[in-house]
């Protein structure tokens, strides 16, 4: 009986833990500073993409991104006068910021922060 | 019985999960755990895995080893949004020996300067004097000196022996406490 209890915890965390644990790509951020408060779904920045197009100093230097999550007051009107994000996503480089779903594309509840780095499951977590 | 029972469902389970893990090395984005199904433009954005997939392969971080892809040519980043800056190489190396028993941390300025230009680091993050950066682990995995970008978006601090990677008996420094050692490029 008392195997069967342990089969049964071992199958438990063989299909569930994997499934509580988010498996974003390194790196992601997720910015949720305002999105929802303001009603629009978080927004999750892909540094994996960009960086095959841009070196680091591109954003973190010429366009005065800091580098720690939830640090930058990225607001859609900045976005639009062609600060931040909107030094690209202007409808010539990138698309343009009517594309809501395109950033605004994450899971209600996120909490602002980079993903599946030291801040995470990384051993920085103490 | 119950134990064979119990080991025929478990073990199918165990090699499904690993079957599962491997192929699927990139996580597709509705299946991440960030990205909302229901968000239409998930099947607009770009899958993880049709990018990197054909980058120099890496064991950490996102799988790509970034550092080769961009030497080999396999990826090309703009240095700035209209016209390339000319960034000047830095052929310098910097030993850090206060590490033992660790092997000594040797620091490259040509992979960082292929990324980035000086002031990203310097002088916010590091100041350009030896000696002056009190960074250990502990700092570093709280996110500060290396930890800025090592452990966030470059390979991450798990991966010890890409930067501790001298020992002590194969290079001519002695290992005084805390001394930082300029030199040519090895």
């Amino acid at each position: 009986m008392k195997k069967s209890i342990k089969g049964g915890v071992c199958l438990a965390i063989i299909f569930f833990v994997p499934a509580g644990f988010s498996l974003a790509e390194y790196a992601d951020v997720i910015m949720n500073n305002r999105a929802e408060r303001e009603g629009v779904s978080p927004v999750i920045y892909p540094h994996w993409f960009h960086r095959i197009r841009y070196q680091c100093s591109v954003c973190h230097v010429q366009l005065d991104i800091e580098m720690k999550a939830g640090k930058n007051d990225i607001t859609m009107e900045s976005i639009i006068s062609g600060q931040y994000c909107g030094a690209c996503h202007n409808g010539e480089i990138a698309w343009s910021p009517e594309n809501c779903d395109l950033c605004h594309s994450g899971k209600p509840g996120l909490e602002t922060g980079v993903k599946g780095g030291h801040s995470t499951l990384g051993p920085g977590i103490f | 019985m119950r134990q064979l029972f119990t080991t025929i469902l478990i073990l199918p389970a165990f090699l499904l999960l690993l079957a599962a893990l491997a192929a699927d090395r990139w996580v597709s984005l509705q299946d991440d755990g960030l990205h909302d199904p229901a968000n239409p433009a998930i099947k607009i954005l770009q899958q993880p895995a049709e990018a990197l997939s054909v980058l120099q392969p890496d064991g950490a971080g996102n799988g790509v080893n970034w550092v080769t892809a961009l030497q080999l040519g396999e990826i090309d980043p703009r240095s700035s949004i209209e016209n390339e800056i000319q960034q000047e190489m830095l052929e310098l190396d910097v030993i850090m020996t206060d590490t033992l028993p660790l092997p000594y941390v040797i620091f490259s300025h040509r992979p960082h300067v292929e990324w980035m230009t000086c002031d990203l680091c310097h002088e916010s993050v590091f100041v350009s004097k030896i000696g002056e950066n009190p960074m250990n682990m502990g700092n570093i995995l709280n996110g500060e000196y290396c930890g800025v970008c090592h452990g966030a978006v470059s390979f991450p601090l798990t991966e010890c022996n890409r930067c501790h990677s001298v020992k002590p008996e194969n290079i001519n420094i002695a290992p005084s406490s805390g001394a930082i050692v300029e030199r040519d490029p090895l």
